[in-house]
């Protein structure tokens, strides 16, 4: 895994980490909701440029889990299952998280392949890398590798 | 990788003494160059699987072994169940039954050569590949069931494919014990418009010549000749697949305590082979082994449609079927003593030596082919089974080049445009809906798939019989 320069951070904001086969996924933010929401911005600039999806459909998801970080995993698994049932591409995160609750809306579109060139499909989160934590007082991270 | 860690058996065996809560010792076949290259991850999860209840005799990678999730990729592992033995989603990977198989064409070079243009945009415009693609074949609820309790003999009867092609795949096509009712309706729907897809990533189909024999016999057997040309495929159980591995990998982690199970590391999550999730998740998991069975079956079919539109005779018979990903029940000769063991193969393929019961009349003589897909450039090979691997890894080989580089790293490297470009100079035309994804599998990001396939012959795990070059590369 590659070091963090803390002091760098400015967020929110997202990045990926190297893996092996696979890749990592890493969000930023005052809050776990924020972090989440960056995360999944990682997520799909591993298929895509989030920049050219459209918000043109709204799904919305709700998640509970014991912990936060089996909530992580829940909540990119479920967007996992959204692309992949309804052939979708998601460009925008809006998450709210209270008492082991998720709420959560994705925005995006039809997956084109002229328009989003997607590179490669998503399989799963893994739990390689698993952590929500909060490095500083005020800055939250989510990330995990997942399978492509 | 630091070697001072591995006891040097011979040039091509290092063994990892137990320590701390080994169970077992940690067997890795590679060539001192391969296993320095190896991530240091890969030491810690093949000693971390030698901590898993009822592991028998080693933890054991494969040449190409890299940093997977639980399991390193290139893991084999065996569990005993009246041994408290475990089965673990992560040993088996998201891509449940990914593997690998080949059909004969008769053609030439030459032959192919001289439509090698027209047919690689057939290929890649008749075989749905990429993110987002979709099947003519739609499935509801009871064709859902009878694929997944079916696999490639429910293709069959449907008319996708050649009744001589279930003797040479694995089962016969069709893995008993699957439950259809194990496989959650979340993974049914994502599969609903997936069957006879490729899928992406490091998924391919390719025609490629035979550019090399080793050995004349078997290769013969296997009806490979020198300058004729093969279709090999590679993809697994689709949605399906990855939907069983995320939710049980999630289960059985959130699991594990109930059954006392104390994990090294979360991902090795597994449960009791005989308990009721261990049950379930085996069912479950058989069912996708059906469906990637039956996909490569359909498969098979589409690319036989393309070939007659442009030869006289379409057959191509099926050399051999083989997946890399899965954990199958086998009887291994323990010290003597015959033992049913689930053996976990996490890229990693099977490969049973001359004279196994499971192999057809035909290749039986020869033992098994086990078939090892390369990068677009480097090309891939057929190597067979031999009667030594029972001992060394329960008749287990490697499954391809492995990664030397990560997929940013590839991307930061090379251009998709440059590498297309550079291959069609070698004479290889690749077809692909994204740059970036020709980008990420990159030749250069593989290990050198002939060091891995002459490291996997020294260590007694498997024979080299042909090496296969791509002329035409359909990529996901």
């Amino acid at each position: 895994m590659s070091s963090i320069d803390f002091s760098a951070v400015t967020f929110p904001r997202w990045e990926h980490f190297a893996h092996d086969a696979d890749m990592g996924i890493r969000g930023f933010g005052p809050t776990p909701a924020k972090a989440f929401e960056q995360a999944a911005l990682a997520m799909t600039a591993v298929i895509s440029d989030p920049g050219l999806v459209r918000p043109e459909k709204k799904i919305e998801i709700e998640l509970e889990a014991p912990k936060l970080d089996l909530l992580f995993i829940d909540w990119i698994n479920a967007l996992v299952f959204e692309m992949a049932d309804k052939k979708m591409v998601f460009g925008a995160f809006s998450v709210e998280i209270g008492n082991g609750r998720l709420k959560g809306k994705a925005f995006g579109e039809a997956i084109s392949r002229e328009r989003h060139a997607p590179v490669v499909e998503v399989k799963g989160a893994t739990f390689t890398e698993l952590a929500v934590v909060e490095d500083r007082p005020g800055l939250w991270r989510a990330q995990c590798v997942i399978d492509v | 990788m630091d070697i001072s860690r591995f006891e040097k058996i011979s040039n091509t065996e290092w063994r990892i003494a137990p320590f701390g809560a080994m169970r077992a010792p940690g067997i890795i076949y590679a060539t001192q160059s391969l296993l320095v290259e190896m991530d240091d991850k890969v030491f810690e999860q093949v000693t971390n699987v030698a901590m898993l209840p009822g592991i028998v005799r080693a933890s054991y990678a494969m040449p190409d072994a890299h940093w997977g999730y639980g399991f390193p990729i290139g893991g084999v592992a065996a569990f005993d169940p009246k041994a408290g033995g475990v089965v673990s989603a992560g040993g088996v990977g998201f891509d449940v039954s990914c593997g690998v198989r080949t059909h004969l064409t008769g053609l030439s070079r030459d032959q192919i050569i001289a439509v090698q243009e027209e047919l690689a945009d057939a290929l890649y415009a008749h075989v749905p590949v990429g993110v987002g693609s979709e099947g003519d074949i739609g499935l509801d609820s009871r064709e859902m069931t009878d694929m997944l309790t079916g696999g490639a003999k429910w293709a069959l009867e449907r008319g996708w494919g050649r009744p001589e092609d279930l003797g040479r795949i694995e089962e016969q096509g069709c893995v008993d014990g699957a439950d259809p009712a194990a496989v959650s309706d979340h993974a049914k729907q994502r599969q609903r418009r997936e069957m006879g897809t490729l899928g992406s990533g490091n998924h391919y189909l390719e025609v490629q010549e035979i550019a090399e024999i080793f050995d004349e016999a078997i290769a013969a057997s296997y009806g490979l000749a020198r300058g004729e040309c093969v279709v090999t495929i590679h993809c697994g159980s689709r949605g399906l697949g990855h939907q069983i591995g995320t939710e049980f990998l999630r289960e059985m982690v959130v699991s594990s305590e109930q059954y006392g199970i104390v994990l090294p590391d979360r991902e090795l999550a597994c449960a009791p082979i005989n308990s009721e999730l261990g049950q379930r998740y085996l069912g479950a998991m058989r069912a996708a082994i059906n469906c990637a069975l039956a996909n490569r079956e359909i498969i098979g079919h589409l690319t036989r449609q393309v070939f007659a539109h442009f030869f006289r005779h379409g057959e191509l018979p099926l050399m051999f079927d083989v997946s890399h990903n899965t954990c199958k029940l086998e009887k291994h000769d323990i010290d003597g003593e015959a033992r049913e063991l689930f053996v976990h193969r996490k890229g990693a393929t099977r490969a049973f030596g001359p004279g196994h019961a499971s192999l057809p009349e035909a290749l039986r003589r020869s033992g098994q082919p086990v078939l090892i897909g390369g990068s677009m450039g480097a090309g891939s090979y057929v190597m067979a089974g031999i009667a030594r691997s029972e001992q060394k890894a329960f008749s287990s080989a490697c499954h391809g080049a492995g990664r030397r580089m990560s997929r940013h790293a590839a991307t930061r490297t090379w251009s998709g445009r440059q590498v297309v470009d550079a291959l069609r100079g070698e004479g290889i035309i690749v077809k692909s809906p994204s740059m970036r994804g020709v980008a990420e599998e990159a030749p250069g990001a593989y290990k050198d798939v002939r060091v891995v396939v002459d490291s996997a012959e020294a260590s007694g795990l498997a024979k080299k019989v042909a090496y296969l070059r791509p002329l035409i590369c359909i990529k996901g």
